[in-house]
């Protein structure tokens, strides 16, 4: 299980009971755990809506849409039952945060999906966690069998006379079925494909029923907010990007972790300061900002606050907060070949352009990388994830697109020393590239 | 729903709402080019071939998927949109083996098309291709895994059309793949949709696979001729030393009744005509022997005989039994040859279902038969009997799309848990032989309630529940005949717009009947003894009604039918007669092959089958269609010739049986051997232009004239049926029939892999393991 880090400029909310035990339900009770539910319980749906919008929480999985807005798009009444989501399949590379909420604080992750399911008259949640998290399901496992005991889910959830089972379901090992769509098509035990919208999950989701689908640590985020307020969280961080979040640091740097900063906290800074700065004296190469789906930015444009509209003004995306930082050994062909063996591995091979086109990609980049390249792949690749580009069924084919159009963007020159036989210039210095 | 409009390319566009962005634009003559998308089956957006701008959005749309929505501006070519296509054809190329100069999709491959539009000749790749083996998944489908471009189409036309659902998709990424049911192999229906669909060469069929070029074909549309259904089918044809050789049979032509469908029979099971033992020389009894002969020596022997027979005892001593497979043409003439040339009403076939209680319930009703597209439109079906998923492909087909694609409401009452009832929103199991009670339980006779097993309540609530479908089908099997057939129409009578439809088994069954080979009833369901219009036509024919097929057999057995005349059926297998029985009579028969009846022949006369003459059929719902010729094999006449020369063999003027060249309009050019679709042309053109052209006696179409006067309901437009295409038939004007006995229908024992004496000479039929009582081939050969 992960070290816990900290850093003086952390502001420790979702992180709160982290280290504290609060996986055991007494312990998480003593933290004021069930409270914010408890208060939900007394407020009308519309004002948790409305409170959960004037905080500015935005989506933690990566898209940073508004989470009170997308609540707001549930019918008030359907004629199929309503359900909420927990999205914990986390699995896009440079990302580890979920995780730590599952380990640390899962109750607040029930809890979250209560307050969701309160807010839009649901009465049914399923947590869904990553395969590979077998360890943390465990955990989940029990913290929701412990609920149960309580009485805090099942019927009547605090003598309120309403009823809310909440369900735990394990991935199978594929990144795909954290988009949205196609986790619903795994929870309905089908193949792990997206699906056609719209119609979009809030209307038509699960079993056909209108869903809320959010991440583990925006649900977790939910309870803060209704203890302590939406000016508050709102408060915490920059304009429309409300709060804290959890900032997956990892890559050649001295003191990587999971840090909780304030949205907009600057990455520059990020680097340096909480985490310690480069490794052994190198010096900064790259940044990927917010998982390996984000295109890379140059020293030179680190400057920038980490909220999901500057960095989206700086060329990148905040994504779902891992800050993937790269010493001037990596080699950006490798790494570029690295991220694209990710894609292409878990394509889930619906549509063509992101099928054929990560494989065509990894094998273009592993004979380039290899010595075998000609001038014209450097072109090739990059027309190739053009031609993926914003036509692909889902956004996994813009997740492979994006970066490699950077990293040939940002790095020709690097590409231009691979040609002609020549050996890798820094294959003795890495051994595996920052994402193995 | 209201309209919606749109601008496509400047274009303004009015379309229904609900309409897909991609049919607007082929509505409108834009092509928007697909590999996924398939009208009917369920939305992919999977190819990403039909990328389209979208005002506003900021991304290309697939126009599969897109909804019109009032005040859209689309457009559909621009340099950024054939970047996209072409670029999603490159990818594709890219792992594509390109095969095409062996690839039996070669000519009529969408890729290749897209590729030619889009252009995307130079690759960019140098790594190997990937590569998979091919797989064989049953006798008729193989897969070709690396031609496969992932379209899905195979799937769900398997799941959603066939609802078999044989077909997945394995594993992910590049490796995803099509899969079949069973590990390694398919056990499923074996009806090659899947293969029809495949816009590649990917999923190919067993018997056609690397045996010609499509454009190395003749391409001939005409009819299936297995069961009672009618499939319009396309059948690739090719020269051979035999006179020609039927190497496909798919549906590309999808104008026909049954537009995406064809069953493995309709498919695949054209082989028996190209089977060894197909007799293609007349052969006559010396020394016991059957010998080959000329065909002067057999039609002269014929004609004395018959001739000497009608002399010496009189019409009644010659029987005469039609077929179920032959033409509408063909039957008229052998029933008229019967009553004019020989003299006598014993005629019969292998009846199915009871249409002669059917044509009398329903007469003087018009609108009162449902067609095969009425199956495929009605907001509601009730299938009392029957399985159709076994007997009636193309029926089942209709029912399943119509449930799927209307959300028709369809009642199954049967004796089996048979497959419909998975697509039915009431199914009631019934004792087996309880159909009759209960057609009359709904025709208001409760006291029959006691033989339907279940609660009186739940019945009667079905019965209600009937009552309000508005446009109702009543679809009916075998099992009810006579009374029940009365009682059914007495009930529908009651609901508005109830139509009805009885099945029979056989591509002509139907025809047959209308035809009259009924020993008491001529054409149109007109007792013999009301012949009136057909005496003034025909002159005298005898009015007292003829021997049934039974009847015959006990004629023969007492010594006093002296000759017995077979065209195209097998009366000694089906009805289990004991050969010897016929041993004093003067037995002729025309057939494909020895059947049990023709080796008890004195002269055997190797005949044409359906796929090898041109006319008309009507099927089990009486949808009249056109079959045509796709070419002779060497040594056969069809039958209607052989009928013809027969008489002119007995000296008869066949003037008088064929009215040739006096008033008839068109001829189908095809008696000359033409082939291809060329001579059809013609005929359609001369009828057009109502040019007249002289006809030959053996020219079936002669003889169309005289039914479309004289047979009630097929009075059709010569064009339309001439252009291929289907008219109802119906009863409204029928004669008032008699009552026949029930016991004379005999159903038959085909099934989804079976066939009659046909299905026993198909290899591919045997070859499927579903086919439970398959036979090695050689065993098929010798019996
Ligand atoms: C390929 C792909 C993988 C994704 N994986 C995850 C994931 O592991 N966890 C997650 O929360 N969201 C993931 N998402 C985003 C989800 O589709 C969805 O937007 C998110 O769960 C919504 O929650 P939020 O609004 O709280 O961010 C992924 C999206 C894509 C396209
Ligand atoms: S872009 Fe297409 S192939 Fe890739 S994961 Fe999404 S749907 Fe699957
Ligand atoms: S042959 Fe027919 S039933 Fe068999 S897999 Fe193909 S579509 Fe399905
Ligand atoms: S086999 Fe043919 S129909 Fe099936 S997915 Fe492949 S290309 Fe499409
Ligand atoms: S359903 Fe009947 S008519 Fe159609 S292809 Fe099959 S056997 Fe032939
Ligand atoms: S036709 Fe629209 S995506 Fe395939």
């Amino acid at each position: 299980m992960a070290d816990l880090v900290s850093h003086s400029d952390e502001v420790k909310i979702v992180s709160r009971r982290f280290g504290q035990g609060a996986a055991n339900l007494d312990r998480y009770l003593e933290l004021d755990g069930y409270k914010a539910v408890q208060k939900a319980l007394s407020m009308q749906p519309d004002d948790i809506i409305n409170l959960v919008k004037n905080s500015g929480l935005r989506g933690r999985g990566g898209a940073g849409f508004s989470t009170g807005m997308k609540w707001s798009f549930v019918p008030k009444t359907a004629p199929k039952p309503k359900y909420v989501l927990c999205n914990g399949d986390e699995s896009e590379p440079g990302t580890c945060k979920d995780r730590l909420i599952f380990e640390h604080d899962p109750h607040s992750v029930i809890e979250g999906v209560m307050i969701a399911a309160l807010a839009v008259g649901s009465q049914a949640g399923y947590i869904y966690i990553r395969g590979e998290y077998r360890y943390l399901s465990n955990i989940m496992q029990k913290a929701i069998a412990d609920a149960y005991a309580r009485g805090f889910i099942g019927k009547n959830i605090f003598g309120s006379g309403r009823d809310l089972e909440i369900y735990w379901h394990g991935g199978a090992g594929a990144y795909e079925v954290g988009e949205e769509s196609a986790l619903m098509e795994s929870l309905e035990g089908k193949r792990g494909i997206p699906r056609i919208r719209p119609p979009f999950p809030a209307v038509v989701g699960l079993w056909g029923g209108p869903t809320v689908i959010n991440n583990a640590e925006t649900l977790a985020s939910v309870p803060h907010i209704l203890l302590g307020g939406a000016e508050w969280y709102a408060g915490l961080g920059t304009p429309k990007n409300g709060g804290t979040r959890l900032f997956c640091l990892s890559g050649n740097l001295n003191k990587p972790g999971v840090y909780e900063l304030p949205m907009g906290y600057n990455l520059k800074k990020m680097i340096e300061e909480v985490g310690g700065g480069i490794a052994n004296g190198r010096k900064l190469k790259a940044v990927v900002p917010g998982g390996s789906s984000t295109p890379v930015l140059l020293p030179n444009e680190i400057d920038v606050a980490m909220d999901f509209d500057s960095v989206a003004k700086a060329g990148s995306m905040l994504g779902s907060g891992g800050v993937v930082v790269l010493d001037d050994t990596t080699c950006m062909v490798k790494f570029a070949l690295r991220t694209i063996k990710f894609y292409q591995h878990e394509s889930c091979g619906w549509c063509i352009p992101c099928r054929e086109g990560t494989d065509w990609l990894k094998k273009t980049l592993t004979r380039f990388h290899h010595g075998a390249g000609q001038k014209k792949d450097i072109d090739n690749i990059q027309y190739l994830a053009e031609n993926m580009l914003g036509r692909t069924f889902c956004p996994l084919g813009d997740a492979a697109a994006m970066p490699t159009i950077a990293f040939v963007k940002k790095f020709r020159q690097e590409f231009e020393d691979h040609l002609d036989g020549k050996p890798c210039p820094y294959e003795k210095n890495v051994a595996e590239p920052a994402l193995a | 729903m209201a309209d919606v409009n749109i601008t496509v390319d400047g274009k303004a566009v009015k379309t229904p709402a609900g309409t897909l962005l991609i049919e607007a634009c082929k509505s409108v003559g834009i092509e928007v080019p697909s590999f996924c998308y398939y009208p009917n089956l369920s939305l992919q957006g999977a190819c990403r071939m039909c990328l389209v701008k979208v005002e506003k959005m900021p991304k290309l749309q697939t126009a599969c998927t897109t909804v019109v929505a009032e005040g859209m501006i689309v457009t559909t070519d621009s340099d950024e949109i054939r970047q996209a296509r072409k670029g999603m054809v490159e990818l594709l190329l890219g792992n594509h083996p390109l095969d095409c100069p062996v690839c039996d999709a070669g000519g009529e491959c969408e890729l290749q098309d897209m590729t030619f539009s889009y252009g995307a000749a130079e690759s960019k790749y140098i790594e190997p291709k990937n590569h998979r083996e091919e797989q064989q998944w049953s006798p008729v489908v193989f897969f070709d895994r690396p031609r496969c471009i992932l379209c899905y189409r195979c799937v769900r036309v398997c799941n959603e059309g066939m609802d078999v659902a044989a077909l997945g998709v394995q594993n992910r990424g590049v490796s995803s793949i099509i899969a079949p049911n069973n590990e390694d192999h398919l056990e499923c229906e074996e009806c090659g949709m899947c293969i029809d669909i495949c816009p590649v060469g990917a999923l190919t069929s067993g018997s056609y696979r690397y045996k010609t070029r499509p454009w190395e074909m003749n391409h001939v549309g005409t009819v299936c001729t297995h069961c009672g259904d009618g499939c319009k089918t396309t059948l690739g044809v090719r020269r051979a030393d035999t006179g020609m050789e039927i190497v496909r049979g798919d549906n590309r032509d999808k104008s026909g009744i049954n537009n995406d469908f064809l069953c493995i029979k309709g498919r695949y099971a054209f082989d028996f005509a190209n089977h060894q033992d197909r007799l293609t020389q007349p052969l006559i009894r010396k020394n016991g022997q059957l010998t080959p002969a000329t065909w002067e020596e057999a039609f002269e022997l014929i004609g004395k005989k018959f001739s000497a027979i009608r002399e010496k005892d009189g019409g009644q001593a010659i029987g005469v039994i039609g077929s179920n497979h032959t033409t509408n043409e063909e039957n008229y003439l052998l029933q008229k040859f019967a009553r004019v040339v020989l003299g006598s009403n014993n005629i019969d076939h292998h009846r199915t279902a009871d249409f002669p209680a059917f044509a009398a319930a329903l007469r003087g009703r018009a609108n009162a038969t449902a067609s095969m597209r009425d199956v495929y439109n009605a907001p509601a079906v009730l299938l009392i009997g029957n399985d159709p998923t076994e007997k009636h492909p193309l029926l089942a087909w209709q029912i399943r799309s119509n449930v799927r694609l209307h959300r028709s409401r369809l009642y199954v009452v049967n004796s089996q848990p048979i497959k419909l009832r998975r697509q039915a929103a009431g199914f009631q199991l019934i004792p087996a032989g309880a159909e009759g009670a209960f057609a009359a339980f709904l025709a208001g006779e409760d006291a029959a309630l006691a033989s339907l097993g279940g609660s009186k309540d739940g019945w009667t609530a079905l019965r209600d529940k009937l009552k309000t479908e508005e446009n109702l089908v009543i679809v009916f099997g075998s099992e009810l005949r006579e009374g029940d057939i009365t009682a059914l129409v007495k009930f529908g009578s009651a609901v508005p717009g109830a139509k009805f439809l009885a099945l029979a088994d056989y591509a002509n069954s139907r025809g047959a009947a209308d035809m009259g080979l009924y020993p008491d009833l001529l054409p149109g369901y007109l007792p013999v003894a009301e012949a009136g219009k057909f005496h003034q036509e025909w002159g005298g024919i005898p009015s007292a009604p003829g021997l049934s097929l039974p009847e015959m057999a006990e004629s023969a057995k007492a010594g006093k039918l002296k000759a017995l005349y077979v065209v195209g059926a097998n009366p000694i297998a089906r009805f289990g007669i004991d050969p010897f029985v016929f041993s004093k009579s003067f037995v002729v028969v025309q057939d494909m092959f020895l059947t049990e009846t023709a080796v008890i022949a004195d002269v055997v006369l190797p005949a044409a089958n359906a796929y090898e003459k041109s006319g008309s059929v009507t099927n089990t719902s009486g949808d009249l269609q056109l079959v045509k010729k796709a070419g002779e094999v060497t040594g056969t006449k069809g039958d209607f010739e052989m009928i013809v020369r027969i008489a002119d063999a007995m000296g008869f003027d066949v003037r008088q049986l064929v009215p040739f060249g006096r008033g008839t309009r068109a001829d189908m050019g095809q008696t000359r051997g033409a082939q291809s679709g060329e001579a059809d042309r013609h005929a359609v053109w001369l009828e057009a232009n109502g040019l007249e052209l002289k006809m030959s006696p053996f020219d079936p179409m002669a003889i169309l004239d005289e039914i479309q006067r004289l047979v009630p309901g097929y009075n059709i437009s010569r064009l339309a049926l001439l252009s291929g295409n289907d008219q109802q038939t119906n009863f409204a004007a029928s004669g008032p029939a008699v009552a026949q006995k029930p016991e004379l229908i005999v159903p038959a024992a085909d099934g989804l892999f079976r066939s009659g004496t046909l299905g026993r000479y198909s290899h591919t039929l045997h070859s499927v393991m579903e086919n439970k009582d398959r036979q090695p081939s050689e065993e098929v050969a010798a019996d």
